[in-house]
């Protein structure tokens, strides 16, 4: 553990110390930022209104769209003078999002990062290479500054030119490997396919985020890269990586609880829902001074995890990413997140599965139909064998989301892919556009 | 002794069948003989083919959920009741028959059989040592 004093600390003295860097941040916030005190001043709040951290929940909620109508600068709480870094995010249409680091946030950064490369109980000794790109992009700086704080030997690789990365690898004798889940995957195809001998390797474990994956692309890069891979997680708005991050344990990534407080909302109602619901992650920075965010969505579906953690740290944890907050399907009043059924499926075939959720109504009752496509893996030679795998889904897939479901096994290619990627969902109902936010 | 049998999955709608039948047409693979377990919905074709690999080439290529499973072929005199002794044999044995489906030709008044058993070395030995024919599956795939 990097920081055990933090990382472990009492849950009660946790909650105080939030509360006190809360009501800093939206002192902060309402006395710099002209656009979150024009929205306490709609809403009839003051900072001092703020009391409790359950006072939190009738804060104003920031969206990305926020951040980009105000582009460059426009939510920044410091004065540029004061700002020794911008990072942006890759915005997919026009403007990018800009977020500025003041020398302080910079350390905070480098904190969190340590935490989550301590993760994998890694120390000065180690040897990181950082393979996340460089640049606009928080991953690789990110990374860098974390490892080097902690005193190891960091290796700035950035992305891509993966035989050279290979070669240093071996050379260097790296220990932790820092990129996206995809790459560690080519990683190690390319030591397959120019054949380099494991025991040429110290590598033992990976820091894999930036993208989302699943348990079973874990226990694949495990198996052939042998290391112990473990889910990292981030946005620039927030910080960049080092917001939360899986310990050994990998059930689940700890969120740096001290500097950015998570809440899980209802994405339709905005009502916030208790841990072990899944729904749309919101996170509020405490201790940031360049670029504060008050309840951010990040449109990013998971659920939070309360139960103590084998490990020994204090700090809540959040499920895997599960999917984005717009390809949330509301059934029979539940809301259903494809990703769920996706996960369900991946538990039960070693293989990506091709599938297909079909929501129609029939007589004012949505109905719901998973389709999926019987692999080679999946296939028995027996009746009976399809039968209960048929059973095996519909109750798993029941458990989860609390509402029946028709499971139906179809042939492969049964299911239209459009550019290589399936559609995932159908839904026949007529329903009205959700507004775009 | 095992036999190799193409088992395929289907769903239960019209043309499907057709579908497969066409396919090994033109790839000249000739069925020896072949059994269907559906419900109502999806449905598993077996089949015993002339050339097993090409056959499962075929249809995976064809985009088919294919698989190869072993199964016994036994020779049984095709008169009323001529199986029940074969399946005393085996269920003295200890084997468990998970299903079995006859050939649709037959030589010098013997109907064809073929087992999914849970164990196919002991079923073979069993039935051979009995007295009953087990053909090679050489000669089950062009009979
Ligand atoms: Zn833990």
């Amino acid at each position: 553990m990097w920081n055990p004093e933090i990382e472990s600390m009492p849950r009660e003295k946790l909650r105080e110390l939030q509360l006190k860097r809360l009501k800093e941040t939206v002192d902060l916030a309402y006395q710099n930022v002209p656009h979150y005190r024009q929205k306490f001043d709609q809403m009839g709040l003051k900072p001092q209104d703020v009391k409790s951290l359950d006072d939190l929940a009738h804060l104003p909620f920031t969206v990305k769209t926020d951040l980009r109508d105000h582009y460059p600068f426009g939510l920044f709480a410091a004065p540029l003078k004061d700002i020794v870094r911008v990072h942006a995010s890759s915005g997919t249409t026009g403007k990018p999002i800009v977020v500025g680091y003041t020398r302080e946030d910079i350390s905070t950064w480098a904190e969190v990062m340590a935490r989550t490369i301590g993760m994998v109980n890694t120390t000065f000794e180690d040897v990181v290479q950082v393979a996340y790109g460089y640049g606009l992009f928080t991953g690789g700086l990110g990374l860098h500054y974390g490892a080097e704080y902690m005193g190891a030997t960091v290796v700035p690789m950035s992305g891509g030119n993966t035989k050279r990365q290979i070669m240093l690898m071996q050379d260097f004798g790296t220990t932790v490997l820092c990129c996206t889940p995809s790459y560690a995957l080519y990683i190690a195809e390319v030591f397959a396919e120019i054949g380099v001998p494991r025991e040429s390797l110290k590598l033992r474990a990976g820091l894999l985020g930036a993208e989302p994956w699943s348990d079973a692309m874990r226990r694949e890069i495990e198996e052939k890269l042998k290391i112990d891979a473990v889910d990292i997680y981030g946005l620039s708005e927030v910080i960049g990586p080092g917001v939360a991050s899986e310990c050994l344990c990998k059930e689940g990534l700890h969120i740096c609880e001290d500097h950015f407080i998570p809440e899980i909302i209802d994405p339709e109602t905005g009502t916030v829902l208790p841990p072990g619901r899944p729904g749309e992650l919101v996170f509020t920075t405490i201790t940031k001074k360049g670029s504060p965010v008050l309840r951010y969505r990040t449109r990013d579906i998971t659920l939070l995890i309360d139960v103590p953690c084998a490990c020994g740290r204090t700090h809540i944890r959040m499920a895997r990413v599960m999917g984005r907050s717009d390809d949330m399907l509301i059934i029979r009043g539940v809301n259903v997140f494809p990703s769920q059924i996706e996960s369900v499926l991946l538990s039960i075939s070693h293989t990506e599965p091709h599938y297909l959720i079909v929501v129609d109504r029939e007589k004012a009752l949505d109905t719901l139909e998973v389709w999926i496509e019987v692999s080679e893996d999946l296939f028995r030679d027996e009746i009976k064998g399809l039968e209960e795998l048929e059973r095996c889904i519909h109750n798993e897939i029941e458990s989860v989301l609390g509402i029946s479901v028709k499971v139906k096994l179809v042939e492969p290619k049964t299911i239209q892919r459009s550019e290589g990627k399936a559609k995932r969902v159908v839904d026949k109902r007529d329903l009205p556009k959700k507004q775009e936010g | 002794m095992a036999v190799k049998q193409i088992s395929v999955f289907l769903e239960n709608k019209s043309g499907r069948l057709a579908a497969v039948t066409k396919l090994l047409g033109e790839k000249q693979v000739n069925i020896r003989a072949l059994s269907i377990a559906d419900t109502s919905d999806f449905g598993i074709l077996r089949l015993i083919v002339n050339d097993p690999d090409k056959a499962h080439k075929a249809l995976k290529e064809g985009g088919f959920t294919v698989s190869a499973t072993d199964v016994l072929a036994v020779a049984v005199p095709d008169t009323p009741g001529g199986l029940a002794p074969a399946l005393a044999v085996l269920e003295d044995a200890g084997v468990n028959i998970e299903y079995l489906y006859a050939f649709v030709a037959q030589r010098a008044g013997m109907a064809m059989v073929l087992f999914k058993v849970n164990d196919t070395e002991r079923a073979a030995a069993a039935l051979t040592k009995a007295g009953f024919s087990v053909p090679k599956p050489e000669e089950v795939y062009s009979v």
